[in-house]
């Protein structure tokens, strides 16, 4: 059985969908946060296999993933500054408690 | 089925499991290190295609960045081996729902989708080749994108400064929190 695209597909459709099922079911703003990485990670193994197995000589696929990372890196530091901080304020990190601004 | 099929499923299985773990996982410090081993066999996946540089940026990056990074702040919010309360049970059925349709249909599209004829011959990634595109002015190089991202990573590493910083007693930063 030959390993094509279509499988590389299946992985990425997998993780995105364990991410998105980590994401509603967690009530807790760092598993939040991981449930968000693995779908991201779910978008860089599409653009890899893309680029790997319709459009081999070039490049694209690979920069696109090389700023993903860079701008998933961001993303988290960003996010676990707002927890930290939100930790400090309400001595908990669950996504229930912090309500202050929602009404 | 050749020795490569064999090492692609073991990666994939391996991956698969551990991010099913690391989503269902009551010990939010387990649950994070299932995440390490996601990111690993994603890594392993890159490796398998030959995509060595981007193999070797999602270890530093993602096991060496971000995983370590979780793993600091669930020290500071967490008591080490609390668990987690599970979530309710209508909100966990109708997540499950929810994630197994959408997966069914995405995979029948896949199936069903004729994908277009390969272009550009064989894939190789040379990192030579990956420098020269990124820092090249011309019609194919990545030099804006690559210069916006700097400025990003820079105002994203002043602003975690600013947010995570604690209010100083007669600093005009000072909340009311």
């Amino acid at each position: 059985m030959e390993v094509g695209l279509t499988h590389l597909l299946f992985i990425s459709t997998g993780l995105f969908f364990i991410g998105v099922f980590g994401f509603l079911t967690r009530r807790n703003m760092i598993t939040m946060l991981m449930s968000i990485e693995l779908m991201l990670n779910a978008v860089n193994i599409n653009f890899v296999a893309f680029n790997k197995y319709l459009y081999g000589g070039k490049l694209e696929g690979v920069f696109f993933t090389l700023f993903l990372i860079a701008i998933a890196a961001a993303e988290a530091a960003v996010a676990i500054a707002i927890i930290i901080n939100l930790y400090r304020n309400y001595q908990s990190i669950d996504i229930d408690e912090a309500d202050k601004m929602k009404f | 089925m050749d020795i490569k099929s064999i090492v692609f499923f073991l990666l994939a299985g391996f991956t698969l499991i551990s991010a099913l773990l690391s989503v269902s996982e009551k010990k939010i410090f387990r649950a994070a290190i299932y995440l390490l081993f996601t990111m690993m066999g994603i890594a392993g996946i890159y490796f398998w295609l030959d995509y060595e540089f981007i193999a070797a940026v999602q270890i530093v990056v993602y096991v060496g960045g971000i995983v370590v990074l979780i793993i600091f702040s669930i020290f500071l919010t967490h008591h080490v081996g609390s668990e987690m309360e599970a979530p309710d049970r209508m909100r966990l059925s109708f997540s499950l729902l929810a994630a197994a349709f959408a997966f069914a249909y995405c995979f029948i599209i896949i199936r069903k989708n004729v994908f277009p004829v390969p272009t550009g011959g064989p894939a190789e990634l040379s990192i030579n080749e990956i420098g020269t595109q990124m820092l090249s002015t011309t019609e194919h190089g990545y030099i804006l994108p690559f210069e916006v991202v700097s400025m990003l990573l820079l105002a994203a590493m002043v602003g975690c400064i600013v947010i995570a910083l604690k209010p100083l007693s007669n600093s005009p930063l000072k909340g009311k929190g």
